[in-house]
């Protein structure tokens, strides 16, 4: 049979986000798949270098939409390492709340994307509707429903009052049935099953190999949770269980995903019912001294990892971040290979791809091993080159 | 065990229980009480610190001293007029992102955050908030 190859995306290849998919197919079957990043960088890590602390927490919080608390986190701690401030437990307290009721909405959210791309919407829309009990949760908490920034250097920015926490455990409550129904809705329903059973197998040591996290390692049979491996915050108190699956396969990667919201649910009375009193944040000193720190964080796609680096300045020196997906990116070309061309953005999407927080750019001159500065202008005039080549003309635009 | 159409029951519940959306613009959008929206200035409180100038992440907020008189002055007859320091603060609605960084920087309150969150507008002017000392 001859092989056909068929390029998915960049416009939207499974999500409301860019990236390239080249497929070679043999029929319906993927035999081969090529993967490519960069229509997304925006840049970020270098902007932080001309930013002061606080401002750089802000533009850190916008590196995603969903996990916007994960990362915040991440370089707080990384500053307040550098700092050496030590976190009041309300604090600490406050941030394993908005953590948690982000991990909530960011699953019911991929419930949604993924029933969507079976074709499953009556699931969609109920998963997005009950997503909202908790983004209305965030947004009495925090300010907003997205970016919470209830971070600030030191500590967190509000504190959360008595009826709040009657509130959120009320909301709480309502997720945790409608959760229940999902996960009977998953055992029963032989659609769902048809679509995502021994769909985008990857074994365990295939996972591992590929340096996978998150979700997507532990629908691999992997217990690992920086949560419980390196706890930070309080999450070293707290009782709550590492959930894993052996299915390896999309279906896995659904049951991770609603249990883990019921375990969230869990942390979450946990702390709400024992809030420890006192300040909600300490100081920063004026002035950061020069150090380095690196902190890992469990975000709902996976694990995030920060290194912060300072040298006295007002800046940053350098900022350094790997979002879940860069981790998660490896597998999904070995995934889609034997699968049908139909399940390939469903493969796509059960990783839960975030692109904007993966695209680096760097240009290495292996000969001469030199590194170069590329500018706005320097990047816009190659573009306008690639395309005048391919017979498209934007000069003039 | 596979049963085919089972999310039938819950499917027939839900087409008579009201709509779970909201009738978003027709009707009113109340927004949490805690809610970051446009910010307000007070400019009689303001000390022109520059405080929150220097921590907005955007720079969306600029802060003018309008009079030069921000010094003590000594008349002739040896009569001290006391400074008059008069602030503008201009708030660029397209840069803001709302997120208060500019309240919290604030020691002297000068500067809070409202709920009102219907800012779009097709004159341009009326994206820039400007208030001014009377
Ligand atoms: S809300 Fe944030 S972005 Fe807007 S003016 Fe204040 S500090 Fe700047
Ligand atoms: S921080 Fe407050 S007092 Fe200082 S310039 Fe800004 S508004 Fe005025």
């Amino acid at each position: 049979m001859p092989k056909v190859i068929v390029p998915l995306g960049p416009q939207h290849p499974a999500l409301k986000e860019p990236g390239n998919f080249t497929l070679m197919l043999e029929g319906e079957e993927i035999v081969d798949a090529a993967l490519r990043l960069g229509y997304n960088h925006r840049g970020i890590e270098k902007a932080a270098e001309s930013r002061n602390f606080i401002q750089a927490m802000y533009l850190i919080e916008r590196v995603c939409g969903i996990c916007s608390h994960a990362h915040a986190t991440c370089y707080v701690t990384n500053v307040e390492n550098i700092c050496g401030l030590e976190l009041p437990r309300r604090a600490q307290a406050i941030r394993v709340i908005t953590g948690e009721l982000e991990r909530i909405h960011s699953h019911l959210l991929w419930l949604g994307v993924a029933a969507h791309e079976i074709g499953f919407d009556t699931l969609f829309m109920y998963s997005w509707r009950d997503r909202e009990y908790i983004m209305d949760a965030l947004e009495t908490l925090s300010g907003n429903r997205v970016h919470y920034s209830i971070n600030t250097i030191g500590g967190v920015r509000r504190d959360i009052g008595k009826e709040q926490i009657e509130d959120i455990l009320k909301k709480l409550d309502l997720v945790e049935s409608r959760t229940n129904y999902y996960i009977k809705l998953a055992t029963q329903e032989p659609t769902l099953h048809a679509r995502t059973m021994g769909v985008g197998k990857l074994p365990k040591e295939e996972a591992l190999k590929r340096d996978a996290c998150g979700p997507l390692l532990r629908a691999s049979g992997v217990a690992r949770d920086v949560r419980k491996d390196d706890p930070y915050l309080l999450y070293g108190e707290l009782d709550f269980k590492v959930i894993t699956s052996d299915a390896c396969d999309v279906f896995g990667r659904v049951y991770v995903r609603v249990f883990e919201i019921l375990e969230s649910v869990k942390i979450l009375r946990q702390v709400l019912n024992n809030m420890p009193q006192g300040p909600v944040s300490v100081k920063m000193p004026p002035k950061v001294p020069a150090g380095e720190s690196v902190t890992r964080y469990e975000a709902p796609r996976g694990e995030d990892i920060h290194y912060v680096k300072t040298d006295g300045g007002v800046n940053p020196s350098r900022v350094k971040l790997r979002a879940p997906t860069l981790a998660n990116f490896e597998s999904v070309a070995y995934m889609l290979k034997g699968d049908q061309l139909a399940d390939a953005p469903l493969i796509i999407a059960a990783i839960d791809p975030c692109f904007s927080c993966t695209d680096r750019m760097a240009v290495v001159d292996k000969l001469s091993g030199q590194s170069q500065i590329e500018t706005f202008k320097d990047l816009r005039l190659k573009s306008i080159e690639h395309y005048k080549r391919k017979g498209i003309d934007f000069s003039k635009l | 065990m596979a049963k085919p159409l089972a999310a039938l029951r819950e499917v027939f519940k839900n087409l008579f229980t009201a709509p779970s959306t909201a009738g978003y613009p027709h009707a009113k959008a109340c927004p949490d009480a805690g809610y970051r929206a446009r910010i307000k200035y007070t400019p009689q409180l303001c000390v022109g610190c520059q405080l929150c100038v220097k921590n907005c992440p955007a720079n969306a907020i600029t802060i003018t001293l309008l009079n030069p008189q921000d010094k003590p002055i000594t008349g002739e007859d040896g009569k001290v007029t006391p400074p008059v320091r008069k602030f503008e603060c201009k708030i660029d609605l397209t840069r803001c992102i709302f997120c208060a960084q500019c309240v919290d920087s604030c020691f002297k309150k000068a500067l809070c955050s409202s709920q009102e969150f219907e800012l779009a507008s097709a004159d341009k002017a009326a994206l820039t908030d400007v208030t001014k000392a009377g």
